[in-house]
This record gives structure tokens, C-alpha cells and sequence, in this order.
């Protein structure tokens, strides 16, 4: 009776959840439909199938460059900001420490206030410095938004450990550092790579950081931010927006996976 | 769980396990410095040396006078432009918040309550877009609503209009559509899990007390998910308020925020301690506005429960 009463709404709930994905997707998709459109205006009706702006992506040298800074500041991000969520998660999560709570949510912060003001708020005290920027000032600004993300994954991650596993390592004679390496670490494994994927994927898609904090020697967001002055290389920008999509979905798809799959299968022995 | 922690490799002697006590928060704080020592860095000293900046004068280039002076949260509190902008981002962000927090609920309730297999695999899917490029989201609805997008080239072509309607972008509507869209993520997930917490068995006592699909959902359901429904719109609200690409994007000038001058005077306009005066002002009133939210919600849904 009462599953029956609960089901009775299900039809239009489950045509509006179908809408509410179409209108999170669908927006989205119109950047890979307009890419492979032969015509410089992003219109209808389409003109015709072409691969010509990813092929002018290939010889693009400013275009590979911000590609290549990229990669390497989102390298570097999520491997700082994943050793820092390490330290940090497995800090509150394994020992008892008074006071550890607003220290937490003092890490968790970035999350709720805007990048502008944490991006500026950096930028006044490297400029204060008399430091120049760089992509190592890029880096700083993503490591600032990226560990508290690190920090909660990592977190759900060693809350559901079985300790058993690390006691009977010590009780075999294993000292607390290789226990850590030969215990902890594999377990933790699914994720630490989630984090490091998360955390790489939000570094190289990230805006205003790279925005405020960059040089003259841009990001590719950045890079794509200053093509869009330009309408004519507006379909480059698709093409080039495109790719970073498709490999953003499989990246994070992946991460999620690994994260949700892994910590539901840990919680059965909570 | 954390009562644990110690207990189990603790020798006998109470003196020992005392000693084993303290020295394991020690432990605990010793693992937690570096994060915080990094965070400290980037984001305390960063913040302190903000407010500092804005008691100063900007000189020419980039020297500051650093005698204190107000001035700066004068101009930014009453010079009519910035009164416009402060009104217009927390008007945006207000309407912003009450949509994607609507659009996003049955959604919520629909995978909490209704799916019964994949349920990961929706939740992922309904998480996916946002971990995407932020620039790109944005980006895809300046062509979507442009005079020459995809909504006008799209109706021209199938007839329906003549001329493109030039009322889509480059105004707060856009925003606001844009922002919904692109917040979505976080009003779904918070929301989803204060309703997946709900025990089952309170909605059937209401269903075997009497309570039909809409009662029960007022007075069982909804008082029970108003935490997730609280934090998500406070993880909107607050970033929202200070979202630059946005308005840049498909605001125009009508659909300009704060961020827009923030940005300009650390920019062209080459006031910094002005821009981190505005900057900070609008962070203290966007938690001023959160913190009375918060605590009225609170009384309310006490009283309710």
C-alpha cells in the first residue's frame, strides 16, 4: 500500500527528470554541433560536415602552448593539492583532536566564496611581494580551490577504512612508515586517483584564477577567453572546446566512478 | 567510530594511554600542518593582506599610500554605480538561487525516491556537467541566445520569427538562465542527500495516519530534506554573487555585476585597494545575508518539526 502511494507520482517526476537532463546536456551540446558546421557563424541551418577547424587546431602554436601550460600547471595542482588532502584527511579521520572541526571547515572555504575575491586577494599580496606572475602563481591559485575538494574525497575515502587491516600490520611487526606505504596507501588508492583526476580536471578547466594570477604566457582557458574577441576564430574555439569537453567526461566519469564505486564498496565494513 | 581511534593498541596503564592520548592529537596536528601552513599562505595572508589594501590609497603605477583612510568603503557604499551593481548582483543571485533550487528539488526527489537501480549511475550523470569546463557552459549559451545563436537562427529558419529577437542576451535574464544551468550540480547533490537520509518508515506512518502524496510530502518530506535545501543555497547563493565570466559572457552592460567593477579596478581602472574594498564589502554583506537566512530558517523550521 504505502510502496504503491509512494509510486503514484512517478510518471511526470520521471518525465521531468528526463527534461532536467536534457536542459543540463543539451546546452552543452550545441558546442560540438557547431564545430563540425562548415561556416564561420555559429547559426542554423547548418551548412555542411566539416573537420577543418580541428585540423587548424594541429598547427596552432599559441594553441599548443596554452595546451602545454596547462597540463602542466593541472600536473602540478593536483599533485600538491592531493599530498596536502592526504596529510589532511588522514589527519582528521585517523586521530582525535580537539578542535579539529573549524580548522576543517577553515580548509573547506574556498568552496563558498568567490573566486574573484581569492584570486585578487592572492594577486595583492604576489604583487605585494614584488613577485611576478607566472604559471607558478597560476598553480598557487589552483591549489588554493583544489584541495578542500581533495581533502572531502580523500576523506569519505579513509572514513570507511577497516583499521583491522593497519592493527594486524603493526601486530605483524611492520613499523607505523611502511605500514603506511604497504596498508594504507593501497588501500586509499581508488582515492587518491579520483582526487588527483578531480583536482586536475577542475586546474585545467579553471578561469579566473588562471585570469588574474597568469602572464602574458596564457592557460588555454585564458587562451580561449582572449580568442573570443575574435568572431572569425570562433569555430577554432569550438573545435577546441569540444575536445576539452569529451576528455573532461571521460576524465571525471572516471574519477566519480573510482570514488563512488569504491567508497560503497568499503562501507559494508563500516 | 572516533571513540576507537586509541582504544584498541593502548597498553594497559592508564598513565601510558594518557600520554598515548595526547601525544595522538599531537600526531593529528603535526599530519594536518602542512595543508594548513598552504592554506594559511594562500588564503589567510592573501585575505589579511586584502583588507589591509583597502584602508590605502592607490598612488600612480603600483605604489600605495599606506595612510589608513575610509575612503574606499565610502565610494563603494555610496557612489550610485556601485549601489546599482551591489543590488543587481544580489538580485541576480536571489532569483538565481530560488530557480536552480526549484528546478533542481524534483529532480533530487525523483532519483532518491523513485530510481531503484543505477542509482550512481544517476547521480553521476546529473554531476557530470559541472565538473566540465566552466568558460565552455557559459560559453554555450552566448550561442544559444546570441542575435545570430542557435534560438534565432534556429525559429528564423523553421519561420516562426522573422527577425532575430534581440531580447535573449545581454541582459540578467540571460544570467540568470545561464547561472541556473551552470549551478545546477549544486543545489541537485545536497538536496539529494538529505532526501536519500529520510527513513522510509516516517513517509508510510504518514501514508497509514491518513496523509495523502501532497501532506505527506508538506509535513514529512520536505521538513526533512530543509538542510540540503539550506546548503544549497547557500553554495549558490555566495559564489554566485561574485560569478565574473557570467556576466561578461551574456550579461551585457545591463546584466553587469559586482565582479565586473571588482575586476575593472584591479584592471584598466587601476584602483586595487578600491576594487578589494568593494571586493570585501560585498563578501560581508553576501555572509550577512547568509547568516540571517540561515538562522530564520532554522526558528521556522523548528517551530514546524
Amino acid at each position: 500500500m504505502a510502496e504503491r502511494t509512494v509510486r503514484t507520482g512517478n510518471r511526470p517526476l520521471a518525465l521531468y527528470a528526463a527534461l532536467y537532463l536534457g536542459f543540463l546536456y543539451v546546452p552543452v551540446l550545441f558546442l560540438p554541433l557547431f564545430s563540425f558546421n562548415d561556416s564561420i557563424y555559429i547559426s542554423f541551418p547548418l551548412k555542411g560536415f566539416t573537420l577543418e577547424w580541428y585540423r587548424s587546431m594541429a598547427g596552432n602554436e599559441p594553441l599548443l602552448r596554452a595546451l602545454m601550460n596547462s597540463i602542466k600547471v593541472a600536473l602540478a595542482t593536483a599533485t600538491i593539492s592531493t599530498v596536502l588532502g592526504i596529510f589532511a584527511a588522514r589527519a582528521v579521520t585517523r586521530y582525535r583532536m580537539p578542535g579539529s572541526r573549524p580548522l576543517v571547515a577553515a580548509i573547506m572555504l574556498p568552496l563558498v566564496v568567490p573566486e574573484i575575491i581569492l584570486g585578487t586577494a592572492l594577486l595583492i599580496v604576489i604583487m605585494q611581494a614584488g613577485g611576478t606572475l607566472s604559471l607558478l602563481t597560476v598553480t598557487l591559485g589552483h591549489v588554493l580551490l583544489c584541495v578542500p575538494f581533495s581533502m572531502a574525497v580523500l576523506m569519505s575515502r579513509f572514513e570507511g577504512f577497516d583499521r583491522s587491516m593497519e592493527e594486524a600490520s603493526a601486530d605483524l611487526g611492520e613499523n607505523a612508515w611502511w605500514t603506511f606505504w604497504r596498508v594504507t596507501l593501497p588501500m586509499a588508492m581508488p582515492g587518491i586517483v579520483a582526487s588527483f583526476l578531480l583536482c586536475f580536471t577542475i586546474s585545467f578547466d579553471e578561469f579566473i584564477m588562471a585570469f588574474f594570477l597568469g602572464s602574458t604566457d596564457p592557460t588555454l582557458p585564458v587562451f580561449m577567453w582572449n580568442q573570443l574577441r575574435f568572431p572569425q576564430r570562433l569555430p577554432g574555439v569550438l573545435a577546441l572546446g569540444s575536445c576539452i569537453l569529451v576528455v573532461s567526461f571521460f576524465v571525471i566519469a572516471l574519477a566519480e566512478w573510482l570514488r563512488r564505486g569504491s567508497s560503497s564498496s568499503t562501507s559494508g565494513a563500516q | 567510530m572516533t571513540s576507537a581511534a586509541g582504544t584498541v593498541e593502548a597498553p594497559p596503564t592508564s598513565a601510558w594511554r594518557r600520554l598515548l592520548m595526547r601525544s595522538e592529537a599531537l600526531r593529528g596536528y603535526l599530519l594536518l600542518s602542512p595543508t594548513l601552513l598552504v592554506m594559511l599562505g594562500i588564503m589567510v595572508i592573501p585575505m589579511i593582506g586584502m583588507l589591509v589594501l583597502s584602508f590605502w590609497t592607490q598612488l600612480a603605477g603600483t605604489t600605495f599610500d599606506s595612510t589608513f583612510t575610509l575612503k574606499n568603503y565610502a565610494d563603494a557604499f555610496t557612489r550610485e554605480m556601485y549601489r546599482i551593481l551591489f543590488v543587481r548582483s544580489l538580485g541576480i543571485s536571489l532569483v538565481t538561487t530560488l530557480a536552480t533550487v526549484l528546478l533542481a528539488y524534483p529532480m533530487a526527489y525523483f532519483v532518491a525516491f523513485h530510481v531503484k537501480r543505477h542509482k550512481m549511475m544517476w547521480i553521476i550523470l546529473m554531476t557530470l556537467p559541472f565538473w566540465t569546463s566552466y568558460l565552455l557552459r557559459v560559453f554555450a549559451w552566448k550561442i544559444i541566445l546570441g542575435y545570430n545563436g542557435a534560438v534565432n537562427s534556429g525559429l528564423m529558419s523553421l519561420g516562426v520569427i522573422a527577425e532575430p529577437l534581440n531580447f535573449l542576451l545581454y541582459n540578467p535574464t540571460a544570467v540568470v538562465i545561464t547561472l541556473t544551468h551552470a549551478w545546477a550540480a549544486f543545489a541537485i547533490l545536497p538536496i539529494y542527500v538529505s532526501l536519500e537520509k529520510i527513513d522510509r518508515s516516517l513517509v508510510e506512518a504518514a501514508t497509514d495516519l491518513g496523509d495523502g502524496p501532497v501532506m505527506r510530502f508538506i509535513r514529512v518530506v520536505l521538513p526533512l530534506s530543509m538542510p540540503g535545501v539550506i546548503a544549497a543555497t547557500v553554495l549558490i547563493f555566495i559564489p554566485t554573487v561574485g560569478d565574473y565570466v557570467t556576466p561578461s559572457l551574456v550579461g551585457g552592460t545591463d546584466g553587469y555585476m559586482i565582479s565586473n567593477a571588482i575586476q575593472f579596478q584591479f584592471a584598466r581602472g587601476n584602483n586595487w585597494p578600491l576594487g578589494a574594498a568593494l571586493a570585501l564589502s560585498s563578501m560581508v554583506i553576501v555572509t550577512a545575508i547568509v547568516v540571517v537566512y540561515v538562522l530564520l530558517v532554522r526558528r521556522l523550521t523548528a517551530r514546524i518539526g
